[in-house]
């Protein structure tokens, strides 16, 4: 439990942490810092998964809801419509997070199953 | 076991992100658009965005201080030109940067590299970058920019502008970028002066392509010369053109003659199908709109002139226009530019104001070259064999090999179709192109010059370094002067020279000589007080030189009635004249059409819509439904009086007559010769053909809205069209329409609404449907549409000093040179 509360605090922090140096890194920095963390934190495969995801998924849905906020919610309502979401800021903000939620929960599984075998 | 999981899991992984870092086919990178770091999200602007900035450049030669308002118009206080234009590029880069890229590529027929071969049905190769490659808009271009070289003011504003563009690309990074390019999966690059000189050559082709003479063509051979004076006569009588009817045009130059093989090789009419050209040329967009006019002291309440324009364009977000105050010692100018140029193009400064229109005068024609095989290696000049020179261009095709076009270069110009271009061509002939957009225009010098001119010369001598497209410049000063010229490099031509497409194998068609500057027709401080110009003729044909092209007709006759009858002006009336929706068209037409419908015929709903119709008050307005009746039934009418007649058997291009045409063909004789028609045995009559239409009409309109806005739906569509609605504003509740002054059509309409009274303090008004931000998240993206759409105004806010700025400015930004 202590492992995969680690290894979701190390995915939120390095996830922050690309998000600030955005104008360096590539956006899926955060994947690399998954990964980075599932080397580190020995557990099962599904909890690093797991972990990563949460963390990713939390993050992003606080981020995208942030700027959508200051937003007005202008740009999101378009780009749900062209993602046809039928318009809802609510999907697009899901659905980002699940996006960035998944890519960090497999680069995590992929850490903690390399670290396994090194 | 464990590394071979990991194997296929990281292998996965890596394959996810990249399939999420990748365009597929029309999806954009997903995962790089949905990050919250780098995508979508980034561009979704606070509304309380701080716009503050401090910059620096080793660029710049002083500081310079641009101060922000609440609408987003920069007001740049510059102590040299050159920093003024560096700013203005920034600004113009920091607003609008993918669309005045994107114009540019568009233009050098490069959106293959971005958009592929393709876009669904429609290839981009063949329709866009060929087309513009194939018309010489690159090689237009660049012979612009060598010509600069001789204009060492011009150079130094196109390399500070390019710096000041080029600042803020250098300052980008992907996560910043605008949206279009994350949706699109590409980067800018920086800018050049070439690129500056396509944009306006792209203004040019807006404003001045004419391929008609391919479809005149097709139907004079089908109908005859005769017949077909009739379907697009030169000039209709109800023209009320710029210069009044009654003014003489002295002129030191002798009037073209045309060749002696004319009726032989050039009018007569070769009916048959072998002889004609099959493809679908390119339109110029019939709703046109533009106005302009001046009205002099004499009529206003003031005792000073006031200067009104509003030039329609295709209605696009990012708008086209980006408005912006220049301050420098030297001079104070406020107005809309180009994002993609340097300088003011239609506005003001504290001593004269000008605005423009489009001349619709035919500066493109074709002509027909000979080659000896099809090599094309060697061309018929004047008996005898000339050699093509070649122009390589290479197209880049985002996954794909290049494609490289050979475009045979003739003493016209490039031969735009040939047996490789326009491969639906029937006749397996070779057309080059005569555009006076390849000669090497100073189109940017005019306006550089004009926003310092103070007084009428130095504006007359501004606009003499443009040459292409003809324009309408109107002028008014704060000395009480007002003035127009019709100003381009127009060829001397005969009577219906160019209107057809022309032997390239005989030098006696080439345009003989340029319409010497003085001639071209204009005028100053005229009695009756006023000028103005509405896309109409500029003269009658006393004027010694063929006009060409085709013309609006009643948008001038409203505005030369409502400015000869006005008295006591006030800038308010001119803001009511310039968003007034009365029909003048319909005026005429509505008597015509009451007195030959067979009323008995008509079933009830025919009677209902018939008596809308009587009792309309004559207005387009939002909810008026006379004015969809009308549009309608005249429609209706024009389809069955012509199209049985210049359809052709083998179905070429004819292209449709004017809407005026019609109707001025039936105020002067009610049996028509196109009247009848030739699919029944019976002979029509005006009657008869009138009430078949009504009748159609009905049938159209039954089940549909009548509000007019509702029926037109008046959109503003992304620059990027259909597919992005979401980043357009669409059925907008806007009246007016074609042959109206407030002509908004589907998708065409006032570009920017202007109107300057030329006060000690200049009082100005304005509005565009746009917003200054091109960034679709942004609140200022589209924050004028609706003003736009009630008719309503921005009083323009002229800042004196900088003192002045700084307490109502929002945001201020600040650029130092580099040590």
């Amino acid at each position: 439990m202590i492992k995969f509360f680690a290894t979701l605090v190390l995915v939120g922090i390095l996830g922050w942490l690309a998000y600030l140096f955005a104008d360096l890194t590539p956006w899926w920095a955060f994947a690399v810092g998954a990964f980075i963390a599932g080397l580190a934190i020995p557990q099962k495969a599904f909890a690093a998964f797991l972990a990563a995801f949460l963390a990713v998924f939390g993050l992003w849905s606080f981020f995208t809801y942030q700027i959508d906020d200051a937003n007005n919610g202008l740009l999101s309502g378009k780009m749900a419509t062209i993602f046809q979401l039928g318009g809802s800021t609510w999907a697009l903000i899901l659905l980002s997070a699940a996006v960035g939620g998944i890519t960090a929960g497999l680069a995590a599984a992929t850490g903690t199953l390399l670290r396994k075998k090194v | 076991m464990r590394f071979l999981g990991a194997g296929i899991l990281g292998i996965i992984t890596i394959a996810l992100i990249y399939a999420l870092d990748s365009k597929i086919g029309p999806l954009p990178p997903v995962g790089a658009l949905l990050s919250p770091s780098h995508g979508l999200w980034k561009n979704a602007e606070s509304a309380d965005h701080d716009f503050n900035l401090d910059l620096k450049s080793a660029k710049l030669n002083d500081e310079v201080s641009v101060y922000l308002d609440e609408r987003l118009v920069p007001h740049i206080f510059a102590q040299n030109d050159h920093d003024a234009y560096f700013a203005q590029g920034y600004l113009h880069a920091r607003f609008r940067l993918w669309q005045m890229e994107f114009q540019t590529h568009a233009a050098s027929g490069r959106l293959c590299e971005i958009i592929g071969e393709k876009s669904g049905d429609v290839s981009v190769l063949e329709k866009r970058d060929r087309y513009f490659r194939r018309l010489g808009m690159v090689y237009a271009a660049e012979r612009s920019v060598k010509n600069m070289e001789k204009y060492p003011k011009q150079l130094e504003a196109i390399d500070a502008y390019t710096a000041g563009v080029n600042l803020y690309i250098n300052q980008l990074n992907p996560s910043n970028f605008p949206i279009e390019y994350k949706m699109l999966d590409y980067a800018p690059e920086p800018w050049t002066p070439l690129k500056t000189a396509l944009f306006l050559k792209y203004m040019s082709y807006d404003l001045s392509h004419d391929f008609d003479d391919f479809e005149y063509t097709n139907l004079k051979n089908h109908l005859g010369m005769d017949l077909f004076e009739k379907v697009f006569p030169i000039m209709a009588d109800s023209l009320d053109p710029i210069s009044p009817r009654g003014t003489l045009y002295p002129t030191t130059l002798a009037r073209s003659i045309a060749p002696a093989s004319i009726d032989s090789l050039y009018l007569n009419s070769r009916a048959d199908s072998t002889n004609g050209f099959a493809f679908e040329v390119e339109k110029r967009s019939t709703d046109i709109g533009s106005n302009n006019w001046v009205v002099g002291g004499a009529k206003t309440v003031s005792g000073r002139p006031i200067l009104c324009n509003d030039p329609h364009l295709s209605l696009n977000l990012p708008s086209l226009w980006f408005e912006t105050q220049i301050h420098t010692p030297e001079y104070n100018t406020y107005g809309v530019g180009f994002p993609g140029a340097p300088a003011i193009i239609i506005g003001f400064n504290d001593s004269i104001a000008w605005g423009v229109t489009n001349a619709m005068r035919d500066v493109m024609d074709f002509y027909e070259v000979r080659f000896k095989d099809s090599t094309m290696n060697e061309y018929l000049y004047n008996e005898k064999w000339v050699k093509t020179e070649w122009r390589t261009e290479i197209i880049r095709i985002k996954n794909k090999a290049d494609y490289v076009d050979k475009i045979p270069m003739t003493i016209w110009g490039p031969v735009m179709y040939d047996a490789t271009y326009g491969s639906d061509l029937k006749d397996n002939k070779a057309y080059a192109v005569r555009w006076t957009a390849h000669d090497a225009g100073l189109e940017m010098n005019a306006f550089m010059q004009l926003n310092r001119a103070k007084n009428y010369n130095d504006y007359l001598q501004a606009i003499r370094n443009f040459q292409c497209p003809g324009q309408n410049f109107v002028f008014a000063s704060k000395s009480n002067e007002i003035a127009w010229w019709q100003q381009a490099s127009f060829p001397a031509k005969w009577r219906r020279q160019g209107d057809f497409v022309m032997p390239g194998w005989d030098s006696s068609y080439a345009w003989q000589t340029q319409i010497p500057y003085d001639d071209n027709i204009h005028m100053v401080n005229p009695e009756r007080g006023f000028v103005a110009s509405a896309n109409q003729l500029p003269a009658d044909t006393t004027y010694p030189f063929y006009l060409g092209g085709e013309h609006d007709l009643y948008r001038g006759i409203i505005i030369n009635r409502y400015l000869r009858q006005m008295s006591g002006i006030t800038p308010g009336d001119m803001q009511k004249m310039q968003t007034d929706n009365y029909n003048v068209m319909a005026e005429t037409a509505r008597p015509l059409l009451l007195k030959y419908i067979q009323r008995g015929r008509l079933d009830a709903k025919g009677k209902e819509l018939l008596a809308k119709f009587e009792s309309w008050n004559l207005r387009a307005d939002n909810e008026s439904e006379g004015q969809t009746i009308f549009t309608e039934w005249y429609k209706e009418l024009g389809k069955m009086v012509w199209l049985d007649d210049i359809t052709r058997a083998d179905s070429l291009p004819v292209g449709f007559p004017q809407a005026a045409t019609l109707l001025e063909a039936l105020l002067k004789d009610t049996a028509f010769v196109f009247l009848d028609d030739k699919h029944t045995t019976d002979i029509e009559t005006i009657d008869e053909i009138i009430t078949q239409s009504f009748e159609q009409t009905v049938r159209n309109l039954d089940g549909k809205p009548l509000g007019w806005a509702a029926f037109k739906a008046t959109g503003i569509r992304h620059l990027l069209g259909g597919s992005l609605a979401a980043f357009s504003r669409l059925d907008l509740p806007i009246g007016g329409g074609s042959n109206i002054i407030n002509a908004a059509t589907g998708n065409w309409g006032p570009s920017w609404r202007v109107i300057v009274h030329m006060t000690d303090e200049t009082e100005a008004y304005g509005v565009y449907p746009g917003g200054q931000n091109g960034n679709p998240g942004s609140k200022y993206y589209d924050q004028f549409v609706d003003q736009w759409a009630k008719g309503e105004y921005n009083k323009l806010w002229i800042i004196k000093s900088e003192t002045d700025a700084g307490a109502k400015a929002k945001w201020k930004i600040h650029f130092k040179p580099a040590a």
